[in-house]
């Protein structure tokens, strides 16, 4: 294969990894927004899901060391996946508490818990890490779990295998997760009921859904994706790999908010547009532009994410907007 | 109201409700009110805006629950929690301002919320609904968004909705306010055939006409209180209206002959085209004369909103010229603002009020008092950098005192004060800036009487100063009985401009629906 | 059918007393603390300690004393805290100008960022050119114009095609952070003589004069605090702001000129945050890093919401988080607890603070008791 295709298929491999976290995040975003809950509060579930995940699986195999066993990289992988959901969801909670029942300011209970979930990890990570002597991080096996996979002859297939036999099962995932979400919204009853949640909740209430219900389901879903994303960030990515590192996520929730206006509050979108933004993470390794500084290709993804929005904002399509109830709290018994 | 169920007669009362209280803070909306509904019959509920009718229905369709007192459903007590509950109990309500997904399409709209498959059907639903329509004479397009459609036709979606649900007690709260003459007359048609069917159906107006018309009895509430149930037969609008005010109104409204004065506005080919491209206003001709009322009559959504926003420059004219005649330094100037915006007009100092349909909405700010509501037009005065605010406050309490605004102080947010205090706070404050032309839109929509009295004396108080008013109204009856002149619009386009005390109701609601050259006129 | 009447109720207050209102908050603080506190036990430290120690450490044994050289001036500690103090209230009554008119400036850290690279710009070419009062005059002039410019683009996108604020003024912020790396690496920027990505230190007429120790920023950023009140209880300009925020419809339909008003807020939003920057330059650090914010952009919207967007009190507030600030990182050095607990605290604080608006804002109705008392309500 020539050095060209080589490095092409390089990059969407590339593209594909960076994207995944984003995609995750991005699913768990849309969902909560349908439902009418604007969550700025991603970036502080991702960083719990991260510390969560990384703490567990550790923890985990700390315990087991303790007791005299060997620690099953499968077992530490279950841990980490349940603490990354259940620490997403709980930021989830916090926020749908205070918005849902005690009808708080969508935006700054969604940014509070940034903060939160922020100084949340950057404190568990720094604290556990200086109890292990250092800091946090797995053992190898568990490491390798969240590696590439090896799909053996399937990933020799000239281009399709490259394509398509070269991650970690996170990416699988959340393509399942993808097309989960597009059927839910598409063809299943419940999804018909969230989207009228969202767009006009009055209307629902009227029509005898659970309004409540559906806003607080839909957000702690929302979260545990997050987390999930975030613990891709913390066990996966080539950053950190297994391995604590102060200020991990660094705005990656950021981006999937903006993800979010860009795919039009749509799941298949979101793969196709989590991709581009993955590129644009990883384009300088392979494709860098003579004499442009490292730091502007840093920029890139938010240069692209302003155009987005501009762009989006231009165009405004009923069937591309934002839910029209996303920001605003909905009670009944209103005067 | 007692009501004894006697076995030899078997009488099933659809609905009862018994001493119904419900409070809103301090407000009673509703204080031991009774209803008995019989099956099959039509009943009226009557009342003014703000009597409780609408607060009454919503605790039968389970929206709000009642602080005391009870209900019966074919005589059996129940507790309605929620509008799962009312569905569950067979009652279906018909909101006034509907309630209605807007990106969702029709059958969407309708199944929402409904138990069943996990999966959608939609071809199932859809023959369903087209099912149901045929029944009852409805027409239909299942696979049609809410946000295309007309507003008889969301009307529609909405009563299948009820119908589809298995619902055989009806609440339709006002629903012909959105309507043409004509589709009132359809509406009606409808409510009948499904009393033959054995629905019950319980209609909340306070359209006098109409309650003679379509019920077999009527309940009247007042302030919250029950009235009374009479036989409609046995009664008349003027009995009717007693009960409803509570002592004998002249149910005329005023129109005192003033002398034509000169033309204040003189609009020519108004074309306006939303940001979607489609065209809202297109070759609109008229003048406005002092000393005169015009009507706007016309279906919701036939360009009126455009019209006024158009005159007043918060909107863009693709075409068109507005000739504003107005006095300034002692000389008559005429201009023409068209395509001028709002704070070029202001700038100019032309004197042109505009009461707003929406009026927490855009003409008042609903979160801060009366005198920084009152100032909002006249700020810029004060030389300087700093607002005066001292000077306005004997203003407002001049006009609190001059309209009988009944507020709890200076310091209270606008959006507390009741529908009719807020509208006469708006009428005042743009009556203060002395204009020569007052354009109102909807002025007396949600208004009890004696303030919708007020209102029209407020107007005629103008006309008689000399000012051009411009009506915008949804009642044909006020229209034709205030206005000296009425222009119809139909689609963005004048259909006629007709004196209302030569043409009938009915010509006017033709020229609602049909361009005066007979062409069909689009909805918008 | 008979279900039971719902056990609690919820009831929109119609008025509730001023001293209610400061009781409510006050639990409401009380009880984040406690919560804090009992966070840090479970953990296995002393909360009395370390709450005391971070007091301590933010104001250090006094806060006014006489120094070494015989000069009245605050206390070393209380220096450290005072500058952060300045940072969040300058910081905060900038955003304050945006949140008035509910335009949700995220970007105040990139206002920060561009206002300090401007005056920096002016800093490394002319800093040991000109004279001092010049320096300072142009550095000023010029980091305020940054800023300001660097909050119009977002409005002027809103204006016209009300492009979402939150997310464009948000992604500014990580455009400005990775341009001043890129400085990082001009040799113009750096030390002479080394290629190490750094910026260098300012000269020092570059620099703020002081006052009782710490760089006249903060009576600065007082008289500010007064200057917005004023602003928005006297002024036409600020009413026009709270009417466009209130609601954009009446603001246009009274002839106003919406986009101006947005416009012209912004720039202004942009240019105090821009001169937060320039104190931070010249005030408080002497150079340019990616620190240089280091984070006020985001707290000081704390600040701004527990003041409930009341200059007068922010400066309250902004003292209370830059003790918790400042504290942190003593508590890091003797108790060994990482830094970041101050973030956590004051995520704490705020949903308390978010949730407590709950009650002020409405009663709860329980149900009447078995034996038909009266139905309580608090």
């Amino acid at each position: 294969m020539s050095s060209e295709w080589t490095i092409f298929l390089n990059f969407i491999n590339m593209a594909v990894l960076a994207s995944t976290p984003l995609l995750l995040a991005t699913l768990g975003e849309i969902l909560t927004e349908k439902s009418g809950n604007l969550n700025l509060g991603v970036e502080g579930m991702m960083f719990m899901g991260a510390i969560a995940s990384l703490g567990a699986a550790y923890y985990y195999e700390k315990a087991v060391l303790g007791l005299g066993g060997t620690p099953s990289p499968v077992m530490a992988t279950l841990v980490a996946v349940a603490a990354a959901a259940a620490a997403g969801g709980l930021g989830a909670l916090i926020y749908a508490f205070l918005v849902v029942t005690l009808r708080a300011n969508q935006n700054v209970t969604g940014l509070t818990l940034t903060i939160f979930g922020t100084g949340f990890a950057n404190f568990f990570g720094e604290l556990i890490g200086k109890q292990a002597g250092g800091f946090v991080q797995v053992s190898a096996p568990t490491k390798a779990m969240f590696g590439i996979i090896n799909f053996g002859a399937l990933s020799d297939i000239p281009v399709l295998g490259s394509l398509l036999f070269r991650y970690n099962w996170m990416v699988y995932f959340g393509l399942v997760v993808m097309l989960a979400m597009a059927f839910f919204f598409n063809r299943s009853r419940s999804g018909l009921n969230l989207r009228a949640v969202g767009e006009n909740p009055a209307t629902a209430d009227a029509a005898g859904v659970n309004v409540t219900r559906y806003k607080y389901v839909a957000t702690i879903t929302g979260g545990a994706l997050c987390g999930l994303g975030g613990m891709f960030i913390s066990m996966s990515s080539t950053a950190c790999a297994g391995v604590w590192v102060h200020n991990s996520v660094n705005g990656y929730g950021w981006l999937a908010v903006a993800l979010v206006i860009f795919a039009t509050w749509n799941p298949s979108r979101a793969w196709l547009c989590g991709l581009v933004f993955g590129g644009l993470l990883v384009v300088r390794n392979y494709y860098p532009i003579p004499g442009l500084p490292m730091q502007i290709y840093a920029m890139f993804p938010y240069i692209a994410t302003i155009l987005v929005l501009v762009f989006a904002s231009i165009r405004q399509i009923k069937e591309h907007a934002q839910p029209a109830s996303c920001g605003m709290n909905y009670f009944r018994e209103e005067r | 109201m007692e009501n004894i169920p006697s076995p030899a007669r078997a009488v099933q009362n659809a609905v009862e409700m018994r001493n119904i209280t419900k409070t809103f803070g301090s407000v009673v909306a509703n204080d031991k009110v009774c209803l008995m509904l019989r099956q099959g019959e039509i009943l009226a509920l009557l009342g003014e805006n703000g009597s409780g009718k609408t607060t009454l229905m919503n605790m039968l369709s389970g929206i709000y629950l009642q602080d005391s007192g009870e209900i019966l459903i074919c005589n059996k007590p129940v507790t309605i929690r929620s509008p799962k509950d009312a569905y569950a109990l067979g009652i279906g309500m018909i909101h006034q301002h509907f309630k209605l997904v807007d990106v969702l399409t029709a059958g969407e709209n309708i199944v929402l919320g409904l138990q069943g498959k996990r999966t959608l059907n939609r071809r199932e639903i859809n023959q369903k609904v087209r099912q149901i329509a045929q029944k009852y004479g409805f027409e239909i397009d299942p696979t049609k968004k809410v946000y295309n459609m007309a507003v008889s036709e969301k009307q529609t979606v909405e009563i299948i909705k009820a119908l589809y649900r298995g619902a055989e007690t009806l609440i339709l709260d006002e629903p012909t306010a959105v309507l043409t003459p004509q589709e009132t007359t359809k509406l009606f048609d409808v409510l009948r055939m499904m009393k033959a069917h054995g629905k019950s159906i319980i209609i909340i107006t306070h359209k006098l006409n109409e309650v003679m018309e379509i019920s077999d009895r009527v309940a009247i509430l007042r302030k919250g209180e029950y009235i009374a149930t009479v036989e409609t037969a046995a009664t008349t609008q003027q009995d009717l209206t007693e009960m409803m005010v509570g002592r004998r109104v002249k149910l005329e409204i005023d129109r005192p002959a003033c002398a034509r004065g000169e033309r204040k506005l003189h609009v020519t080919d108004l074309t306006c085209v939303s940001r979607e491209g489609v065209t809202k206003l297109s070759g609109v001709n008229f003048d406005a004369f002092g000393g005169e009322i015009l009507g706007v009559a016309g279906v919701a959504g036939s360009g009126q909103k455009e019209l006024c926003e158009a005159i007043t420059g918060l909107r863009p004219l693709a075409g068109g010229s507005i000739l504003y005649r107005y006095q300034k330094d002692a000389m008559t100037i005429e201009e023409n603002i068209a395509g001028m915006r709002a704070d070029q007009i202001a700038h100019r100092g032309v004197s042109l009020a505009f009461v707003p349909e929406d009026r927490l909405g855009m003409g008042l700010v609903a979160n801060m008092n009366i005198v920084d509501n009152v100032i909002l037009r006249s700020y810029q005065e004060n030389r300087g950098i700093l607002i005066n605010r001292k000077k306005y406050r004997p203003i407002c309490e001049k006009m609190i005192k001059d309209l009988d605004i009944v507020t709890p102080g200076l310091t209270t947010p606008v959006r507390r004060l009741s529908g009719g205090n807020v509208q006469k706070v708006l009428l005042g404050r743009e009556i203060l800036s002395l204009p020569q032309v007052l354009l109102c839109a909807y002025p007396v929509r949600g208004l009890d009487i004696v303030s919708s009295y007020r209102i029209y004396s407020l107007l005629n108080a103008e006309k008689e100063k000399g000012n051009a008013v411009i009506f915008i109204g949804e009642d044909l009856d006020v229209l034709m009985d205030l206005c000296d002149r009425v222009m119809v619009l139909c689609g963005g386009q004048v259909s006629g401009i007709v004196d209302p005390r030569t043409c009938t109701k009915e010509e006017i609601g033709l020229m609602m629906t049909r361009v005066g050259d007979g062409r069909e006129g689009e909805r918008a | 059918m008979i279900h039971q009447e719902p056990f609690v109720r919820v009831v929109k207050r119609t008025a509730i007393s001023k001293r209610k209102v400061m009781l409510f908050r006050l639990i409401a603080l009380a009880g984040a603390l406690l919560a804090g506190a009992l966070l840090v036990a479970l953990l296995g430290y002393d909360p009395i300690q370390m709450y005391s120690d971070m007091v301590s450490g933010a104001l250090g044994n006094s806060l006014l004393a006489v120094n070494r050289k015989g000069v009245l001036a605050f206390s070393t500690s209380s220096q450290a805290t005072l500058k952060i103090a300045t940072l969040l209230l300058v910081t905060a009554l900038g955003l304050t100008m945006a949140f008035k008119m509910r335009f949700w400036n995220i970007g105040g850290e990139g206002q920060i960022l561009v206002g300090a690279i401007s005056c920096s710009y002016i800093a490394i070419h002319y800093g040991e050119v000109w004279p001092q009062w010049l320096l300072l005059l142009v550095m000023f002039v010029v980091s305020c114009i940054g800023g300001g410019l660097y909050g119009l683009l977002p409005a002027l996108f809103k204006a016209r095609w009300g492009t979402n604020e939150t997310l464009f003024t948000l992604m500014l912020n990580y455009i400005a952070i990775h341009f001043i790396t890129y400085l990082q690496y001009q040799p113009t920027w750096q030390i002479p003589g080394t290629t190490f990505p750094k910026i260098r230190d300012f000269a020092a007429s570059t620099r703020l004069p002081m006052v009782l120790g710490v760089h006249v920023g903060w009576i600065i950023a007082l008289m500010l605090a007064v200057l917005v009140y004023l602003y928005f209880a006297k002024t036409k300009q600020g009413y026009e702001v709270s009417v466009v925020g209130e609601s954009a419809n009446t603001a246009r339909y009274a002839g106003m000129n919406v986009s101006r008003i947005i416009l012209r807020t912004m720039f202004i939003s942009g240019a105090i945050c821009g001169f937060a920057g320039f104190m931070q330059v010249s005030g408080a650090d002497g150079s340019l890093t990616t620190d240089t914010a280091s984070g006020a952009g985001f707290t000081s919207i704390t600040v701004a919401w527990l003041s409930g967007m009341n200059p007068l009190l922010m400066i309250i507030y902004s003292i209370f988080i830059a003790i918790l600030a400042r504290g942190a990182g003593r508590i890091q050095t003797t108790m060994g607890i990482p830094k970041s607990a101050a973030d956590m605290l004051i995520g704490i604080i705020l949903f308390f603070m978010l949730g407590v608006e709950f009650f002020i804002n409405y009663r709860l109705i329980f149900r009447a008791g078995r034996r038909g008392e009266e139905a309580k309500a608090i």
